[in-house]
C-alpha cells in the first residue's frame, strides 16, 4: 500500500529550566493511506508530542529537532517554516483534540468556526461555505443542522461538541486525521457513537487516522496497526491481532494484563511495578527494564535494536535475540497468543 | 446474607427545588450497603452518581429520604460531637488527585489533619509516627512525609488521599472515580492497594466509576444509574453475565475490550426509554427478579422477566 507519512529516526528535545527532556528518541513509522495507525503508551511517553511535531505544533521556543525528517507527500515537514506549514495544517493534515469542551472557541459560533478553514484554504465563498458546514454537520449526525450552526459551544453537549471538532477536522477532506484522545472525556456510550462515526467517515472519504490513546479496549476496536510507545520511542509495532495475540515486548505484556478483562476471574490484577522513566536522565538502556522481570543484564547497558517478528511485527526488545533465554510470558499473555497462529503457544490448527 | 452497615432509603437530591431549573440529581433510590463489601455504581456522567456519594457523606443535605449508618440517621440535625463521630467512620477519596490535595500544606499536615481534628494522637512525634506508618501503608515512604504535593505523581497523590482517608480508621470509605485520572498501569496499582486494605481493614466500599471493567472486577455487588434512578442492582458477575434492564444491557454493550476479535463482532445496542411503553398508574419500582437481582421495572416486565430467568436456569 501506499505510504503517505513517513517519520524517520525523529528526535525532539525540550529545553526546560531543569535541562533538556529528551522526550522523543528516535521514532520510526509510517503511515499507510486509508489505514488507522493507533498509538498507545502512558502519558510521557511521546505519543502526544509525536503527533504534535507532525503537526508543528510545539512551541519553537522551548522544543528543537535533534534529527530525522517527517515526509510528507516528498516534503520534510520539519523543515518547513511556519507559512507553508499554514498552507497544510488543516487543509491536508488535521487534529482533534482530546477535550472538546476546550478545543471550541466560546465566543464563536460554530458554524463559523466549521467554515473557517473552508474559507481559508479552500478559496470557496461564504455562501457556499455555510451550504457546506451544514452538510459538514449533517454527516456527523447532528440534527437541524440550519438552526444549529448559530448556536454556541456551550448550547451542545460533550458528545456534539466532538462531532463539531470532527466536522472541523474533516471540513477540508484531510489525507491524514490525527485524533488526539478523542474519547477520553466522554461516556462509554456516546464513545461508542463517535468511534462508529470516525470509522464511518474514514470509508467515505479515505482518510489515514493516527489515533492516539492509552485504552486498549478502543484500540481493539478502531486499529489496523497498533505502535506500543515507551519512554520516548516506539517499542513494538505491528497488526492489531499480531499486538494483541502475539505481542513480544514485556511492555505490551504488562499493558495488556493490567487491563481487567471483563472474564478475569478474582485473581490479582497485574500491576506494572514503579512509574515512568525520566526523561531528564534517560536510562542508556532498554528504559522499561527497571520496570520489567523479564530484564536482562544487557537491557541495562544497551538499548535494544528492532527485531523483525514478521512482516508487519517490529520489537525492541533483547528477548528476541537469538542468544536469549526462552522466557515465559505472563499467564493472561499466553492465554492470548493461544489465538494466534504463528506464536508457539498456538492451539488449534495442524497438532 | 451479611450485616448492613449502609441503609439508603428513598433518598432524593435535588437541586434548584421548585424553580423551573429544578434538577432530580438523585430520584428516589433505596439500596444497602453490605459490611465488608464493595458496592460498584455506574452510569454515564451526570446521572447522579456522584451526587449519591455526596449525599451519602453528607456534603449534600438531602432534599428527602434517609440515610442510616450502623442504623443511625446521616443526616438532620447534628451536634458538633455527633457529627465528629460520624465523619471519624464515613472518609471519601476523591476523583482528582490534582484538586484534592492542598499544593500549600505538607504531606504531613495534610494527613494528619484528620488525627489533629478528632484528637487521636497526644504528642507530635505520636503523629508523625502515625503519618509514617500510613505512607508505608500506601506505599510510600516516610521520607515523603515533608514533601509538598507537587512533587508527586499522580498516582502517589492519589496514593495519598488514600492515606489521608486512612488516617481516621474509618469504617466506610466513598471512592469517587479515585482510578479515571491515572494512568492504565498506575491504575492497577492503586486498584490492588485498595483492594489489600480492605482485606486488610475489613472496609467497606462505594465505588463510583464509569470504567466498567475496572468496577466489576473490584466490585462484589453493582448497580446501575440512568437519569437519577437505580435500574438495576446484582452481584457482580450476574449483571455481567445476565443483564435485565435495557439500559444496562446497552451500557454492557457499549463498551470496548482489549480483544480485536471481539470488537469484530461485538453489536451495540441503544436503549431508548421510550421502548418501555408504560402505561398510566402502573407502578415502576426495584423488583427482585432472582435472589438479590433488582431490577427498576413495572410490574407487567416483572413478570415477563422472572418467566425468562426462569427458563435460564
Amino acid at each position: 500500500m501506499e505510504k503517505i507519512l513517513e517519520v524517520k529516526d525523529l528526535q525532539l528535545s525540550f529545553h526546560t529550566f531543569a535541562g533538556e527532556v529528551k522526550a522523543i528518541r528516535g521514532v520510526n513509522f509510517d503511515l499507510l493511506k486509508g489505514e488507522t495507525l493507533a498509538i498507545v503508551g502512558e502519558s510521557g511517553s511521546g505519543k502526544s508530542v509525536t503527533t504534535k511535531a507532525i503537526m508543528r505544533l510545539l512551541p519553537e521556543s522551548s522544543s528543537e529537532f535533534k534529527s530525522g525528517e517527517i515526509l510528507f507527500n516528498g516534503k520534510d515537514l520539519t523543515k518547513l517554516t511556519d507559512k507553508q506549514m499554514q498552507k497544510i495544517r488543516g487543509k491536508d493534515i488535521s487534529m482533534i483534540f482530546q477535550d472538546p469542551m476546550t478545543s471550541l472557541n466560546p465566543t464563536m459560533p460554530i458554524g463559523k468556526q466549521i467554515t473557517e478553514p473552508l474559507l481559508k484554504h479552500q478559496g470557496v465563498g461564504r455562501a457556499e461555505a455555510k451550504k457546506i458546514a451544514i452538510d459538514l454537520l449533517r454527516m456527523v449526525g447532528m440534527p437541524k443542522p440550519e438552526l444549529r450552526i448559530k448556536q454556541y459551544p456551550h448550547q451542545f453537549s460533550g458528545g456534539q461538541r466532538q462531532r463539531i471538532v470532527i466536522a472541523i477536522a474533516l471540513a477540508c477532506n484531510p489525507q491524514i486525521l490525527i485524533a488526539d484522545e478523542p474519547t477520553t472525556a466522554l461516556d462509554v456510550t456516546i464513545q461508542a457513537q463517535i468511534l462508529e462515526l470516525m470509522k464511518d467517515l474514514q470509508k467515505k472519504i479515505d482518510t489515514s487516522i493516527i489515533f492516539i490513546t492509552h485504552d486498549l479496549g478502543v484500540v481493539a476496536n478502531v486499529a489496523d496497526r497498533v505502535a506500543v510507545m515507551y519512554g520516548g520511542r516506539i517499542v513494538e509495532m505491528g497488526t492489531v491481532d499480531e499486538i494483541f495475540y502475539n505481542p513480544q515486548h514485556p511492555y505490551t505484556w504488562g499493558l495488556l494484563s493490567s487491563m481487567p478483562s471483563l472474564d478475569t476471574a478474582d485473581a490479582k490484577l497485574y500491576a506494572i511495578p514503579g512509574t515512568p522513566p525520566d526523561l531528564l536522565d534517560p536510562p542508556k538502556g532498554d528504559a522499561f527494564a527497571i520496570r520489567s522481570e523479564y530484564a536482562l543484564a544487557i537491557d541495562i547497558e544497551e538499548a535494544p535494536p528492532v527485531f523483525q517478528v514478521s512482516d508487519t511485527h517490529f520489537a525492541s526488545t533483547w528477548l528476541l535475540h537469538p542468544d536469549a533465554p526462552q522466557v515465559e510470558p505472563p499467564a493472561a499473555i499466553i492465554e492470548r497468543m493461544k489465538k494466534f497462529p504463528g506464536s508457539r503457544y498456538y492451539e488449534g490448527g495442524a497438532h | 446474607m451479611a450485616e448492613k452497615l449502609l441503609e439508603i432509603k428513598n433518598l432524593k437530591q435535588y437541586f434548584n427545588q421548585g424553580k423551573a431549573n429544578e434538577v432530580r440529581a438523585v430520584d428516589d433510590i433505596s439500596f444497602d450497603i453490605y459490611r465488608g463489601e464493595t458496592l460498584g455504581l455506574v452510569g454515564e456522567s451526570g446521572c447522579g452518581k456522584s451526587t449519591t456519594g455526596r449525599s451519602i457523606i453528607r456534603l449534600y443535605n438531602a432534599t428527602a429520604g434517609e440515610v442510616k449508618f450502623n442504623d443511625v440517621s446521616v443526616h438532620g440535625k447534628k451536634s458538633k460531637s455527633e457529627l465528629k463521630i460520624f465523619n471519624r467512620k464515613m472518609q471519601m477519596i476523591f476523583q482528582d488527585p490534582y484538586a484534592s490535595l492542598n499544593p500549600r500544606m505538607k504531606v504531613l499536615d495534610i494527613i494528619a489533619e484528620g488525627l489533629d481534628i478528632h484528637g487521636l494522637v497526644k504528642s507530635s512525634k505520636e503523629r508523625k509516627d502515625r503519618v509514617h506508618e500510613l505512607l508505608e501503608t500506601v506505599g510510600l515512604n516516610k521520607e515523603h512525609a515533608n514533601r509538598y504535593p507537587h512533587e508527586f505523581s499522580g498516582g502517589q497523590r492519589q496514593r495519598l488521599g488514600i492515606a489521608r482517608a486512612l488516617a481516621v480508621d474509618p469504617e466506610f470509605i466513598i471512592a469517587d472515580e479515585p482510578i479515571s485520572a491515572l494512568d492504565v498501569s498506575i491504575q492497577a496499582q492503586v486498584v490492588n492497594l485498595l483492594k489489600e486494605l480492605q482485606e486488610e481493614k475489613g472496609l467497606t466500599y462505594l465505588f463510583i466509576a464509569h470504567d466498567l471493567s475496572m468496577v466489576k472486577y473490584i466490585s462484589d455487588r453493582i448497580g446501575v444509574m440512568y437519569f437519577g434512578k437505580l435500574v438495576e442492582l446484582a452481584p457482580a458477575e450476574e449483571l455481567y453475565n445476565n443483564p435485565l434492564h435495557p439500559y444496562t444491557q446497552s451500557l454492557l454493550s457499549a463498551i470496548p475490550l482489549p480483544d480485536p476479535n471481539y470488537e469484530r463482532t461485538r453489536v451495540r445496542k441503544s436503549y431508548d426509554p421510550a421502548s418501555h411503553n408504560y402505561q398510566d398508574g402502573e407502578e415502576i419500582a426495584m423488583r427482585e427478579v432472582t435472589p438479590g437481582h433488582f431490577v427498576f421495572c413495572s410490574e407487567r416486565e416483572f413478570e415477563s422477566l422472572k418467566l425468562t430467568s426462569a427458563s435460564r436456569v
